[in-house]
């Protein structure tokens, strides 16, 4: 019982932070201490790495056998269209974490121990969503693996293959950001389950992924076509199979760039209003 | 202006929508002393403990901590403080040793530093042997130390403790009495609140009463007794009959009428600041008066007794009926107020 407070000054290694270049370097710091320790409760925890790795394979395998055969799709296999599809649904759908994990640690009190230490105050959301990017890179890579052993393959080579993989973590970083202002908001993991994150059905399954949109009835054209996981998964397409580029390059990146600038401040606010 | 207080509020005011949570509460502690916050549910105390940990702004009034306004140097603040909230902020998937080591990560401390905080802090809580187990196997007792463990980590001048035993079994809530000592003994300031008006008279140095966002009364547990009429001497007659004499035996011992229960035979008088001396010649008085009687006793007032003198009514709360913390003093509601209790306190 002796030691509590003895030698209280040389226990705290920081003083207060002065130059933006400290202050910099500390918050990356905490930024990498926030991430390893979501990393470290994901891998505590078999139901997290059941939705990072074995339901995503489901996926894979039930779109591929089961509806494949009904499916028809141009000028291609339907597990070659399938696959940039797959991705950008699963990249998406690893967003639930994000929101849930969230919303739990603010009902839990967590979120506000840290806001009362002397902690960046954007340590907690970037080491959120470095997490949870590696956290779906891992889903993708995956997914991939299992595309490829069910006969999907690339057909524009290795660059446009890579930039693929990329947009699609891209999309999946994007919507966890979202994801994670609907946690802050919400702040309560039963309601965040529950009916938080129901837009992502619509935006995921009422695009190309895993159907053609020309299939689908007018009326959900209209929605399906001008919708950004759409427009991203034509691009991906169009990476890994061959087909104009330009287009769905610049829609994609005025999407998700926008996306980012009215999510990432709506997301910061709402932390710091915890 | 006063450079020996550790935390100064000022008028702080607080409302959520309709709910006014803090009416203007002024509050001084001095450093390396403990102030015990008493309140009922909904009295305000979180409130006051989310402003003063920069949790929360106040909507008016001003709050220091080491004189650093919480509010323009937030920053600072948070450097010097540290808190344990009403419940606790425990990453259950994770083990105790892990939960410290992240949080020394967090100040900053190096890997070495930060794991051998942690240690010292498991031995010192008497964690080590559950040390490496996630702490969602923890008991609620085991919870709360690793919580109180990790708002030590990097040795706060100023801790906040906000209910810290609720819902701790009595054995464990002595424990936690003991840490807390032992805090204080080193130097530490606390801000402790608490429903517990015995966990206040036992650890705080000086005691606010908030009831409704407001401080009722402050001062020492002392202070708050005497505010209530102070010590009462109080015995039991045997012989009913002859409790008329034994009232006019002990009249002398106070102004007030002594005042007596024909049905049990108990006899209270309230003898303000006087001590044993008032005792001793109670039982003279009535020794001369040949009264027999049993149990006599000089009984401090409780806090209890405090709250219901400032209130009029016992700490009422917001639970409904049967809620954990508001039996006990459900339970004497029905007395009035100028009634000598009967029942003894905690002392
Ligand atoms: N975020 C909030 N939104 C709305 N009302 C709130 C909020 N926080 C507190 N209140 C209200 O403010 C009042 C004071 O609450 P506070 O939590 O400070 O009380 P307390 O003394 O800590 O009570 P308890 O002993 O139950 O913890 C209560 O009426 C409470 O309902
Ligand atoms: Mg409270």
């Amino acid at each position: 019982m002796s030691a509590v407070t003895t030698a209280r000054s040389g226990a705290r290694a920081a003083t207060p932070a002065t130059g933006l270049g400290r202050r910099m370097r500390l918050g990356t710091m905490d930024a990498f201490t926030m991430t390893r320790r979501e990393l470290l409760i994901w891998f505590r925890v078999p139901a997290y790495i059941f939705f990072t790795i074995i339901q995503p394979i489901m996926f894979v395998l039930l779109f591929r056998y089961v509806f494949g055969g009904a499916i028809p799709v141009p000028n291609s296999t339907y597990v070659d269209f399938l696959m940039p599809g797959i991705i950008a649904q699963s990249a998406a759908f690893a967003s639930f974490g994000t929101a849930i994990a969230l919303a739990r640690q603010i009902q839990k009190g967590v979120i506000d121990r840290f806001r009362s230490m002397p902690i960046a105050r954007s340590a907690v959301l970037a080491g959120r969503l470095l997490s949870d990017s590696l956290r779906l890179t891992l889903t993708v890579l995956v997914i991939l693996g299992v595309g490829y052993a069910v006969g999907f393959r690339f057909h524009n080579g290795v660059g446009p293959a890579i930039l693929m993989l990329v947009l699609g973590i891209a999309l999946g970083v994007v919507v966890c950001c979202i994801s994670a202002y609907v946690g802050l908001a919400i702040r309560d993991e039963e309601s965040v389950g529950s009916f938080g994150l129901v837009w992502l059905f619509p935006l995921t399954f009422v695009s190309s992924a895993f159907v053609p949109v020309a299939k689908m009835p007018g009326w959900l054209q209209a929605f399906a076509n001008n919708q950004p996981v759409t427009i991203v998964i034509d691009e991906m397409r169009a990476l890994a199979l061959g087909g104009p580029l330009a287009l769905h390059a610049w829609q994609s990146a005025v999407w998700l760039v926008g996306i980012l600038v009215v999510f990432v401040p709506l997301a910061v606010r709402a932390y710091r209003r915890v | 202006m006063q450079d020996d207080a550790a935390i100064l509020v000022e008028d702080l005011h607080k409302s959520f929508g309709d709910v006014q949570a803090l009416n203007g509460v002024d509050l001084r502690v001095g450093r390396g002393t403990v102030l015990g916050v008493l309140g009922p549910n909904g009295a305000g105390k979180t409130t006051v403990v989310r402003i003063l940990t920069t949790l929360l702004n106040p909507d008016r009034g001003r709050a220091l901590v080491e004189g650093r306004d919480v509010v323009r140097e937030a920053a600072t603040v948070r450097e010097i403080i540290g808190l344990a909230g009403q419940s606790t902020a425990i990453q259950e998937e994770l083990t105790g040793r892990e939960n410290l080591e992240i949080v020394g990560r967090l100040y900053h401390l190096d890997k070495p530093a930060a794991r051998r905080r942690a240690s010292q802090l498991l031995d010192q809580f008497e964690l080590s042997t559950a040390s490496d187990r996630p702490a969602k196997t923890y008991s609620g007792g085991m919870l709360r130390r690793l919580d109180l463990a990790a708002s030590l980590v990097a040795k706060p001048a100023v801790l906040f403790l906000d209910e810290p035993t609720t819902g701790l079994d009595p054995r464990s809530r002595i424990g936690m009495w003991e840490i807390i000592r032992t805090l204080v003994a080193e130097g530490t300031t606390l801000f402790l609140t608490t429903q517990y008006l015995d966990e206040a008279d036992e650890l705080a140095d000086e005691i606010v009463v908030i009831d409704h966002g407001k401080v009722i009364a402050s001062g020492t547990a002392e202070t708050l007794k005497d505010r209530v009429g102070g010590n009462v001497v109080e015995f039991v007659l045997p012989d009913r009959s002859r409790l008329a004499d034994a009232a006019g035996a002990v009249a002398a011992l106070a102004d007030a009428e002594p005042s007596t229960e024909p049905d049990t035979g108990r006899v209270a008088v309230r003898v303000g600041s006087r001590g044993s001396d008032a005792l001793v010649q109670a039982v003279r008085n009535l020794d001369s008066a040949g009264i027999e009687v049993d149990g006599l006793a000089l009984r401090r007032p409780s806090l209890d007794d405090v709250f219901m003198a400032l209130t009029g009514h016992a700490a009422e709360t917001e639970e409904p009926v049967g809620g954990k913390r508001g039996r006990k003093r459900r339970g004497r509601a029905a007395q009035p107020a100028e009634q000598a209790p009967t029942q003894g306190g905690p002392r």
